[in-house]
């Protein structure tokens, strides 16, 4: 009994000391280990001529197409907002009001060029005539309209709000 | 939890609710395919690219069980050298690597139109591949001894030291910016996910559990009868 006591004890040490190993490794590298920063984040610390990953939502009513392939946007975090402007295709989930997370280099004009753009989705999940019954009775925090790189499912259920 | 640590005992209860755990899996597997692929409704952002969620999350929520139930197998044949303990991290490995792989890769078919990319290297997604590589390594590491003891302990410490992983996968897209979305189900403030798919999802996920327990007894009944074999052949030789 006394054995088995003790390798419990021994293990236990050893799980917490890993844990807190592990926990002081973490919290250290926590700048390493975000995946995008934030505008106001940028603000905080600017990144300088370096390549970094940006997030946030696309301000609602600040999407732009300025010809061809290149649109410009704001990108906020609701305390701050960046102006970005990107070429290339969106992805599906772009929308104005949903999260986006663009990568590139911030220019001397304050205005991010990003190089690449991923739609970021949020946790919530729902069928059109809910997001539509929400949607009618002015929900607050309810996501993005304008759907402008969507399916017919989408537009389609844009267009039922607006009779 | 001792008394059924005697194999004898175990196997008789396991052949008792091994039929039950392989009826429920497949009546679970029919009826949340066909809610989930077929009968559920399309996402107000997604489409139908949501149906994925269906095989994704439960496979996710599965892979982070098997490693948790391994981890604490690990721990009771370190301290309590329970006779299962090992049998049953050995049997459950391979199920696991599975669940992973799966939800990885129903991960990336998601990401690629939803996203724009099949694979980041944020915090949930790297952290889910360590997992991945940390069933693999337990595998390769429990049969690379002669002395299938040594084996087996080394196997237990590896998977206790990836015990620390588990509540990183679980936490990753809170303590961290991810691109993956944050938790939709076991959350504080409830699920946010519509009724209609939440029930479909939850069947899934019964089907993949009772998959798991049904495929995990016959797997323990294997490596039992492959360590009787073993003892006797020992017996014969000498």
């Amino acid at each position: 009994m006394t054995r088995k006591r003790r390798r419990l004890m021994i293990l236990a040490l050893a799980l917490l000391g890993l844990g807190t190993a592990t926990a002081l490794t973490l919290s250290a590298f926590r700048d390493n280990i975000v995946f995008f920063y934030s505008p106001s984040d940028l603000a905080a610390k600017p990144p300088g001529g370096r390549t970094v990953r940006i997030g946030g939502l696309v301000e609602a009513g600040s999407l732009k197409r300025e010809g061809g392939m290149t649109v410009t946007f704001q990108v906020t975090d609701t305390a701050k907002s960046l102006p970005v402007t990107y070429t290339g295709i969106l992805p599906d989930l772009f929308r104005e009001g949903q999260g986006v997370v663009a990568e590139g280099k911030l220019g001397a004009d304050g205005v991010f060029a990003a190089t690449e753009l991923l739609a970021k989705h949020d946790e919530k999940y729902m069928p059109p005539d809910v997001a539509d019954a929400l949607k009618r009775a002015g929900h607050p925090g309810k996501p993005g309209d304008a759907p402008i790189a969507a399916g017919e499912e989408h537009q389609t259920s844009t267009l039922r709000t607006n009779p | 939890m001792h008394r059924f640590a005697n194999p004898a005992r175990f196997l008789k209860i396991a052949n008792a609710v091994l039929p039950w755990a392989a009826g429920l899996s497949a009546v679970c597997f029919a009826a949340g395919l066909y809610l989930g692929l077929f009968a559920s409704p399309p996402d107000y952002q997604q489409g139908d690219t949501v149906r994925i969620m269906y095989i994704h999350v439960p496979a996710a929520w599965m892979s982070m069980f098997t490693y948790s139930t391994m981890a604490v197998a690990a721990a009771a044949a370190l301290v309590w050298k329970h006779p299962l303990a090992e049998v049953y991290a050995k049997a459950a490995a391979p199920l696991g690597a599975g669940f992973t792989a799966l939800c990885l890769l129903t991960g990336s078919l998601w990401g690629a139109p939803m996203w724009g990319t099949w694979w980041v290297w944020d915090a949930r997604l790297t952290s889910v591949l360590v997992l991945f590589f940390l069933y693999l390594g337990y595998m390769a590491l429990v049969d690379a001894f002669d002395d299938p003891a040594r084996g087996n302990k080394a196997g237990n410490i590896l998977l206790l030291v990836g015990a620390v992983n588990v509540p990183i996968i679980k936490f990753s897209v809170e303590w961290w910016n991810t691109l993956h979305q944050p938790a939709s189900v076991f959350r504080l403030g409830g699920p946010t996910i519509a009724a209609s798919m939440l029930w479909p999802l939850l069947l899934m996920a019964a089907a993949f559990q009772s998959y798991f327990f049904a495929v995990v007894i016959l797997r323990i009944r294997a490596g039992l009868a492959a360590r009787r074999v073993q003892t006797l052949r020992l017996g014969q030789a000498n």
